[in-house]
């Protein structure tokens, strides 16, 4: 039994003298084995089982000494067995929790009374006695080898016949059977047990991956790795639990039960203590029965599982079938054998097209069939058949790589793009990939290793060497960027930047700065508190090292736990301070390796601020700095390189309110303006993405015309290959046409014509700019007739049917602007534009639904058969008389200003009133937003023009709230209200109403206001008023 | 002490401006008379935080252009200016001059280990020489532009013009940086004189 168990069981890594079993099957396997042996042992061998063990099995029992029945003498924390050996001891004895056995009897009696937990106390024992023949038998046993051990066995029964050392021979032949047997036992087990690897287990549960999603069909829910790295041996393990032949863990959620988290390892699937905490560490342990496959495993833990995957196996096998007649009767004429020959490989072919079918359509569906019908005609070919295996491998690989582009491309992003306040992007700390200890590594990884060595334990002149060596490795490639961060290397040059030799520290930071550039190894030197120590170095006196420290914080600084940490270590101050030395651009260049330019060390500066800017928190702290002066100083420069990273810190920080008014006041639209004329389009773009921030501000826009902006902005048009460049001089454009006099300027350089040009094939980033720079173009007449001359209606009418956002809100206004010239509305409404707006009124965001509303305004005001056109959309009017429910007073204001123009028509008005138009709008009356009440007000009186719209508005209250209009400051909104009252005032009701809330009064200032309309409104109100109180005197004296 | 013509010949080639020179020079009389190792260790060690005695020698020679194991008022003008105030290529010159002793205008691989030994902190001789080994070899690897085994002068600068660092490859035999940076010629010079007194003082 010892060799069994010391060499056949699995312990864990432990060590040897408090090591555990594992709850390997094996394990589980030897421990019934064991127990089976104990428990006959007593009827096999009575004899035997008297013998009283040389040394008792100790160890820690979960048994309670109350289960403990006849034969034996029970206390509270104490059981002793009637049983005792010569001396009078008790062969078992049980202190809680520790418990003593001498013999196997009591060892097969205290078995049977743990009935259920048997295989726990056979475990513990176990554990407790690492070496249990030695204790059964004495050690002269324990050193036997065990080759010679028959030998001995005769030999000490030759020397002497004592009867106790005849039993205690029998009791080790029959343990040495047991080991025997158990190792022949443990041997079957080994060699049933399933081999499951990395590449088996990754087709499962690529397949099962496919075969998920929302719906009946699909056989799960979802399933997914828990890691999202793939060690190259196609593990996803850590190194340190692949050691136990892990591979992954997945997380499944199957229809019907709870989320399971399994382990998939080479010894079979089976389910663990799941993800532990929100860290996402997973508890290893194994809490369930080892499976042989996944797919076994979860038939049996899901029952919707097993039915939906039967199913899917009955329509795979099924075409499967279908295609091979298929190939049967295309290629009847040719060898039918060679079709039959290759219809195994063309099963598996097909089963690769069911999948990438599936995985494109992300939902599975019924169709595939006809679709992948469809292609097998291309397949019925041998060798066509491989070329599509072959690509279908490769969109698969693709899929793997697109997780490295999209890194790339949100970096990209986070350099790019202005959503400078959202600070979401890159965000979503990546998992760590580590690489694999064993795996197979490139040779520079074995090289970089080597040199960490140096920097570990060389002094400064070794560890130069190993610095510069270091830095003629490519790193830009991610092996070597990795390589030097799992050898350890990250730790060595950030340690080195804490010392006091400059040269260290400058190799060090020239190999940080490269290898920051990896997403994976700025947050590792995050980790590793290297921020801190780099802000620290900005303070240096040598300036190349202050250049290359920020630099690096540059890079570092490209996520938001960087940039914060940045901050909170001073490092804005520092960088702010940075830019500062730019004053003389004539010095020359130092020959020292310490020296560099002031010029320099300020674009370092600059770099790093722009990475920084990205954070709110750090653009409050740059301006708090003093930043904005020096970046206005350092604008004048004419440096590309300078200029590229301060006015980019300079477009990040426009989005704060703050930093536009500084932006104004130092004057440094002039120097954006300047530089739009630079030859870098970089340049241009961050200049271009400048003005669009600043010129909200009016007086900004006035100064961009004012330094002659318009015309470079202008003539970039007409650089339509750049998109982003595009997109940021569109931009531009766009706010600065809210100026009138921009868009005179607009005019005179063709601007129109060309954006026109621009509103079909473009990116939507540039369309919104290009409709929103129309919209604003389009409020004047010579403009729109340059549109419709150009023939830019059609486009935005196409436009109509998109689905951003931004792009529908500009679009909208864009057309509503159009549709002013009757002869542009011709066009739209011939172009069923007026419907397409009408639709939008259904959109789920509230601006589009405002800003279509405000479209169709001017649309029904100059449309011909305005009423009809409106009836002609059937559920149309409904819609927009439902819309008043709406709460958004921007869309109320829409939809209110939408009826008065709806209303001019009499059955339009009908069909309104019919759908409760009147008690939805006295139900608005109560708001204080003077854009609403004024529409509100016209929509009223519009209304008041059918039936008994009049009454029914004093019925639903709406006369008190409108006669308190007539307080507001605005002429628009008195003007309308004095019309809606002279309306109401047609009801005697009403006008009871308008006199107890003191109506007469206001209508009496506003009939000396010098707006003609407003007068003849209140005058008739007033008049109105006046003969019912006149009426009424008559009534009473007649 | 000294004379006028003298000072007229080291100002052609030096760059210290004339009070400078004049200052050096009183030193060097006042208190060397004439400079032999010892005393030259001393003065690299205290003002220019110098530690390595073999790199100390070499530097000695390096100043030594007569060999005759003493340094003259010339020698020692000379040596300074390239020393604190030397261009790129002189500096660059300087070094090599340091690192090949034998004179052949190489620096071998031998010479590369003996300067190398002492650079890592192994435990065992063994296992230093064996890493100290392979550390000369990375450093052939990377200066021996022309493979032939050992680095010529024009290997040298090649590989320092393209990586700055590289100019003080074998050990530290330039003034340390905050020497270097301070530019203020009249700083320098109180050091140097409070330093050399106290050389005096001690040798």
């Amino acid at each position: 039994m010892g060799v069994a168990l010391t060499r056949s069981a699995q312990w864990t890594a432990a060590g040897y003298g408090t090591g555990t079993l594992e709850s390997t099957p094996l394990n589980e396997e030897i421990l019934k084995e064991i127990i089976v042996f104990v428990e006959h042992f007593i009827y096999k061998y009575p004899h035997e089982a008297k013998f009283v063990f040389v040394e008792p099995l100790e160890w820690n029992t979960d048994l309670e000494p109350s289960a403990f029945e006849s034969g034996y003498i029970v206390s509270e924390t104490t059981v002793k067995s009637e049983e005792v050996d010569k001396n009078g001891q008790p062969l078992l004895l049980l202190s809680v929790p520790q418990i003593k056995v001498r013999s196997f009897g009591q060892l097969a009696h205290f078995l049977f009374i743990a009935k259920d937990t048997k295989l726990k106390e056979a475990q513990a024992c176990i554990e407790g006695n690492r070496d249990p023949v030695v204790k059964i038998l004495g050690s002269e046993f324990g050193e036997m080898k065990e080759d010679s051990m028959a030998l001995n066995i005769l030999n000490k029964i030759s020397t002497d016949d004592d009867p106790e050392n005849e039993i205690k021979m029998k009791i080790a032949i029959l343990l040495k059977q047991l080991d025997l047997h158990l190792l022949n036992h443990s041997l079957k087990y080994i060699s049933l047990q399933i081999n499951l690897n990395p590449k088996t287990v990754k087709k499962d549960i690529e397949l099962l991956q496919r075969f998920s999603g929302k719906g009946e069909q699909t056989v799960l829910e979802s399933i997914e790795y828990t890691s999202d790295y793939e060690f190259t041996n196609g593990c996803r393990a850590p190194p340190w639990r692949q050691m136990y032949g892990e591979i992954c863990y997945v997380l499944v959620k199957p229809h019907d039960v709870e989320a399971l988290c399994i382990t998939c390892s080479a010894e079979g699937v089976f389910l663990n203590g799941g993800k532990t905490d929100e860290e996402g560490d997973i508890d290893y342990e194994r809490k369930g029965e080892v499976y042989k496959d996944l797919v076994t495993f979860l038939k049996e833990k899901s029952a919707v599982f097993s039915e939906n995957m039967s199913r899917q196996e009955n329509i795979s096998n099924e075409e499967q079938k279908n295609q091979i007649e298929e190939v049967l009767t295309k290629e009847e004429a040719a060898v039918p054998q060679k079709a039959i020959s290759s219809s195994d490989r063309l099963k598996k072919n097909h089963i690769n097209f069911v999948k990438t079918q599936m995985s494109k359509r992300l939902e599975p569906s019924l169709n595939w069939r006809a679709k992948v019908d469809f292609k097998d005609k291309n397949l019925t070919k041998d060798s066509q058949e491989e070329k599509h295996g072959g690509k279908v491998e490769k969109s698969r690989t693709s899929i793997s790589h697109g997780k490295v582009q999209l890194r790339k491309s949100v970096d990209k992003i986070e350099e790019t793009i202005s959503e400078s306040s959202s600070e979401s992007e890159e965000d979503e700390e990546q998992p760590d990939h580590r690489q694999e200890a064993n795996a197979d590594l490139p040779s520079e990884y074995w090289q970089i290793q080597k040199l960490v060595k140096y920097l570990k334990g060389g002094n400064q002149t070794a560890t130069v060497i190993a610095l510069c060596s270091m830095k003629d490795f490519n790193l830009a490639q991610e092996t070597c960027q990795l390589a030097i961060r799992d050898v350890g290397g990250l730790e060595v040059l950030i340690n080195l930047l804490d010392t006091d030799e400059v040269k260290c520290k400058i190799g060090s930071l020239k190999i940080l700065k490269e290898i920051s550039h990896n997403p994976q190894i700025r947050r590792n030197i995050v980790d590793l508190g290297g921020l801190p120590i780099m802000v620290n170095i900005l303070d240096s006196p040598y300036k190349s090292l202050k250049c290359l420290a920020a630099e690096t914080i540059a890079n570092v600084a490209k996520f938001k736990r960087a940039r914060r940490a940045v901050r909170q270590h001073g490092g804005i101050t520092k960088l702010v301070a940075l830019l500062d030395c730019a004053q003389n651009a004539t010095e020359p260049a130092q020959s020292s390796l310490y020296e560099t330019r002031d010029v320099e060390v300020a674009r370092c500066g600059a770099l790093a601020l722009w990475s920084c800017s990205k954070s709110y928190s750090n653009k409050e702290a740059i301006r708090k700095a003093g930043g904005i002066p020096l970046l206005a100083r350092l604008l004048k420069t004419s440096h590309e390189n300078m200029l590229i990273p301060v006015v980019g810190t300079l477009q990040e920080c426009a989005s704060e309110e703050n930093y536009r008014a500084a932006i104004k006041a130092e004057r440094i639209i002039e120097n954006l303006v300047k530089n739009l004329n630079s030859e870098n389009e970089q340049l241009q773009e961050h200049c271009a993405m400048a003005i669009y921030q600043c010129a909200e501000d009016e007086e900004t826009r006035d100064l961009v015309r004012l330094h002659g902006g318009l015309k470079p902005l202008a003539s970039l048009l007409n650089n339509t290959k750049n998109k982003e460049l595009l997109a940021a001089v569109t931009g531009a454009i766009w706010k600065c046409s809210i100026s009138k006099e921009n868009v005179i300027k607009f005019r005179e350089y063709k601007a129109i014509e060309t954006l026109v040009g621009l509103l079909t094939d473009q990116p939507e980033e540039v369309l919104v700019n290009v409709v929103g720079a129309l919209g604003e173009c389009c409020q004047e007449h010579e403009n729109r007739v340059i549109v419709r001359r150009c023939g830019g209606i059609q486009p935005l009418v196409n436009l109509l049917v998109g689905i951003n956002q931004a792009l529908l809100v500009n679009v909208t206004k864009a057309v509503g602007a159009c549709a002013v010239e009757p002869e542009n509305m011709a066009i739209i409404d011939r172009l069923d534009g007026v419907r397409l707006l009408w639709s939008l009124l259904k959109n789920p965001h509230p601006d589009v639904k405002a800003s279509a509303a405000w479209a169709l305004c001017p649309c029904i005001e100059n449309a011909k058969d305005a009423g009809e056109m409106v009836r002609s959309f059937v559920g149309g009017l409904e819609l927009v008389v439902n819309l008043l429910k709406s709460d958004n007073k921007e869309v109320l204001a829409s939809v209110c200003a939408a009826i008065t123009n709806i209303a001019k028509d009499q059955e339009n008005l009908a069909v309104i009133t019919d759908h409760g138009v009147v008690p939805l709008l006295s139900k608005l009356a109560n708001t204080n937003n003077d854009n609403l009440r004024r529409h509100l007000a016209e929509a009223v009186s519009r209304c008041c023009m059918w039936g008994r719209n009049r009454v029914a508005f004093g019925e639903h209250r709406a006369v008190a709230p409108l006669v308190r209009y007539l307080k507001s400051n605005d002429t628009n909104v008195h003007r309308a209200t004095a019309q809606a009252l002279y309306q109401l005032s047609e009801d005697a009701d009403n006008c009871i109403t308008m006199h107890e809330n003191g109506a007469v009064k206001l209508l009496l200032d506003m009939v000396g206001s010098p707006d003609q309309e407003l007068q003849e409104a209140a005058a008739g109100c007033i008049s109105n008023i006046r003969r019912l109180a006149l009426a009424t005197e008559k009534a009473r004296y007649t | 002490v000294y004379n006028l013509k003298k000072k007229k010949k080291v100002d052609s080639w030096a760059y210290f401006k004339r009070n400078e020179v004049e200052c050096l020079i009183r030193l060097f009389h006042s208190l060397m008379g004439r400079t032999d190792h010892n005393k030259f260790r001393g003065i690299l060690h205290s003002i220019f935080g110098m530690t390595d005695v073999m790199l100390m020698n070499r530097v000695f020679s390096a100043f030594d252009r007569d060999n005759d194991n003493y340094i003259n008022a010339k020698e020692w003008v000379k040596g300074l200016s390239v020393f604190l105030r030397g261009t790129f290529e002189e500096k660059l010159k300087f070094c090599f001059e340091v690192y090949y002793l034998n004179g052949d205008g190489y620096i071998s691989r031998e010479e590369i280990f003996d300067m190398l030994k002492n650079s890592l902190y192994q435990s065992s001789e063994e296992e230093n020489d064996e890493g100290v080994k392979e550390l000369v070899d990375i450093t052939i690897k990377k200066m021996d532009y022309d493979n032939d085994g050992k680095i010529s002068f024009a290997d040298f600068e090649k590989a320092v013009r393209e990586d700055r660092l590289l100019l003080e490859v074998f050990g530290p035999c330039l003034p340390e940086a905050q020497v270097y940076t301070s530019t203020k010629s009249s700083y320098l010079m109180r050091e140097l004189v409070r330093v050399c007194v106290c050389v005096c003082v001690c040798v």
